[in-house]
């Protein structure tokens, strides 16, 4: 069996916003648009998707949050419905997802092998989190690939962010060995905002962008320095600097989404593809693309 | 407006334990013993409505209020999803709700009411229903917790449960959902032998059991910054339960407190505690920060800073 690879790591935004503005029928809300930047951005990604050959996604969410451990969704089918208890007015959404059960075991395995806490969730009730099912949906529309979703131990919270960037590296490089192993083609998803400060009050046509803009400068500067590192293939140093850019930002990273796709894709040294940045309730949203291969890295934006 | 009439107050634990595994260990019998406990004296006294103040429900749009007027569902718990299912159907207080989001507004908080099939109500929120009216005998209300909110913006929200319990002439049971200390192992346990986290949590959950038993709740409303700092791991920015209990129970002293249990869940502080206001009082103190009536907002040092 040839070994597994990675063929693209995504930094892929979840706010519910973006599903509700592009109008899928799943969604029971009905949006006017709004978000354009970061929703053409995302359509231009998934054109690109549609172009790589590849079995599964693999999403590390911050919406599952988890306090025991690292856990995997371990049934083959989900079918539910997903309503965001913080924008319920937004995302109400019918989902029929399927799950790549024995990837999902492969990487609890050789994560569980390295020491690292880890479940497996097999209750078929279980709900399937908004953070997996907007950014799969943005890049996948027609759902036409099984994903792995992984719960975000909350490392943070508990102890440090760099005591988060230490466990969400293991896990990176234990899901990379676990991709090896399995012989299959996988796309990366960190699923998350960079600065994450939202706005507590909403305009009463939510998708009105006069309203929309960062919630304040020091939040947009330090998203603009990751750009920059990023652009300028600089990812060991983004995950150097993420406990300081996390604590001052409030930034999603905290859920250790960016440091775990990195470590598994071992800390590119070529630019990041940038396809949009764009504030979401006052929050910093930005949807780059790894892609190993520099014959087909473009330079987007 | 007539005078609010809160017949008790009830804090305990958002854990599905005492709901799903209560055999699994004597400490979740214990917890369940004392939500049925309460369940019963919910049931014998003149109860119209449960207001629940859960910390397992974070908002970020201002304040959200459940009113939908018979949510469904069946939830998972996020972490505890092998210790089974939790089907719900509530009988939600549609009025109240309406009424509390405009007291709330009326005090310049941000607030709404969210009624949408499939909402997922939180864990916190659903064992404490269950447990604590499992045949929907009496009408609920839900309020979330702002996770950015702080001392000011979460007192004036419990101000604006008490006026709307006036206003509406309810009788009512607030119900507060929540740990005391929360750190829980980051190891899958053995439930026999389950334990508070840590000494120090312990100690500090017990001092708090000791201000509940005394009645002391504006005390420990007072302490809630050291609470918060000592045994709470940090989410969201403050400890804020016993702001709102306080503030919607009426900020004193004046209660007879009973410590029903207290457990370890899974290495956090669970415990089920009665408040039941009486004459009297423990103390008399004076306190060096505002209480506060309207809520104003943010105020933007940054702006008035600036050169």
């Amino acid at each position: 069996m040839a070994k597994g690879e990675i063929v693209l790591g995504c930094l892929a935004p979840h706010p519910p916003h973006v599903v509700y503005a592009e109008n899928p029928e799943q969604n029971e809300a009905f949006a006017e648009g709004g978000w354009e930047t970061l929703r053409w951005g995302y359509n231009r990604l998934a054109r690109k998707l549609k172009s790589i050959d590849y079995d599964a996604m693999v999403i590390f969410t911050p919406h599952w949050q988890t306090y025991i451990g690292t856990h995997f969704l371990g049934l083959p089918k989900f079918k539910s419905k997903s309503v965001d208890p913080v924008f319920p007015n937004l995302f109400r959404f019918n989902y029929d997802i399927s799950v790549d059960v024995e990837l999902a075991e492969k990487m609890c395995e050789v994560a569980g092998e390295s020491g690292i806490v880890t479940k497996m969730m097999r209750n078929p009730d279980f709900r399937i989190d908004y953070g997996t099912i907007t950014s799969c949906h943005m890049l996948n529309p027609e759902w036409d690939k099984p994903l792995v979703t992984i719960s975000s131990n909350r490392n943070a919270h508990y102890y440090s962010p760099e005591v988060m960037n230490e466990q969400a590296s293991a896990l990176g490089e234990a899901c990379a060995r676990a991709v090896e192993e399995s012989g299959k083609k996988v796309v990366l998803i960190s699923s998350h905002s960079l600065s994450h400060r939202h706005f507590v009050t909403e305009s009463p046509l939510p998708e009105d962008m006069s309203r929309e803009h960062i919630y304040n400068h020091s939040q947009y500067v330090w998203d603009m320095k990751l750009v920059e590192l990023m652009r300028g293939g600089k990812m060991r140093e983004v995950i150097d600097i993420m406990p300081e850019f996390t604590e001052q930002t409030i930034a999603e990273t905290e859920a250790g989404g960016l440091t775990w796709m990195m470590a598994a894709m071992g800390y590119p040294e070529y630019p990041a593809e940038i396809y949009g940045y764009q504030s979401v309730i006052g929050t910093g949203n930005l949807i780059a693309a790894w892609d190993p291969i520099e014959a087909t890295r473009e330079i987007v934006l | 407006m007539s005078s609010p009439e809160i017949l008790f107050g009830i804090y305990c634990p958002p854990h599905p334990q005492p709901l799903l595994s209560p055999e699994a260990s004597e400490g979740y019998g214990r917890l369940r013993d004392a939500f049925e406990t309460c369940r019963k004296r919910i049931e014998d006294s003149e109860a119209d409505l449960i207001l629940v103040y859960s910390t397992t429900w974070p908002s970020i749009i201002g304040h959200q209020i459940q009113s939908h007027p018979e949510p469904e569902w069946v939830h998972v718990d996020d972490d505890f999803h092998y210790l089974g299912s939790m089907p719900y159907k509530f009988k939600m207080d549609t009025e109240f709700a309406e009424k509390f989001r405009e007291s709330a507004e009326s005090r310049g908080l941000q607030s709404r009411t969210v009624s949408y099939d499939g909402f997922p109500i939180d864990t916190g929120s659903i064992v404490a229903l269950k447990l604590l009216n499992p045949d929907n005998k009496i009408p609920a209300c839900i309020v979330s917790s702002n996770m950015y909110a702080n001392r000011a913006e979460t007192i004036v929200l419990g101000k604006s449960a008490r006026d709307a319990i006036g206003t509406q002439g309810r009788k009512a049971v607030v119900v507060v959902v929540s740990s005391l200390s929360n750190r829980m192992f980051t190891e899958h346990i053995d439930p026999a032998e389950d334990r508070i986290h840590s000494a120090k949590d312990d100690e500090w959950n017990k001092k708090i059991l000791e201000f509940f038993g005394e009645g002391r709740l504006e005390d420990l409303s007072q302490l809630s910054r050291e609470i918060h700092g000592q045994i709470r791991v940090q989410k969201v920015v403050a400890y804020k339960p016993a702001w709102w209990m306080s503030a919607t129970m009426g900020q004193h002293n004046n209660y007879t407190g009973e410590v029903l249990a207290y457990e370890a869940l899974h290495g956090s502080g669970g415990a089920v505690v009665v408040l039941t206001p009486s004459e009297g009082s423990v103390g008399d103190k004076e306190f060096d920060e505002d209480d506060v009536e309207h809520y104003h907002g943010d105020r933007g040092v940054l702006d008035t800073g600036a050169l």
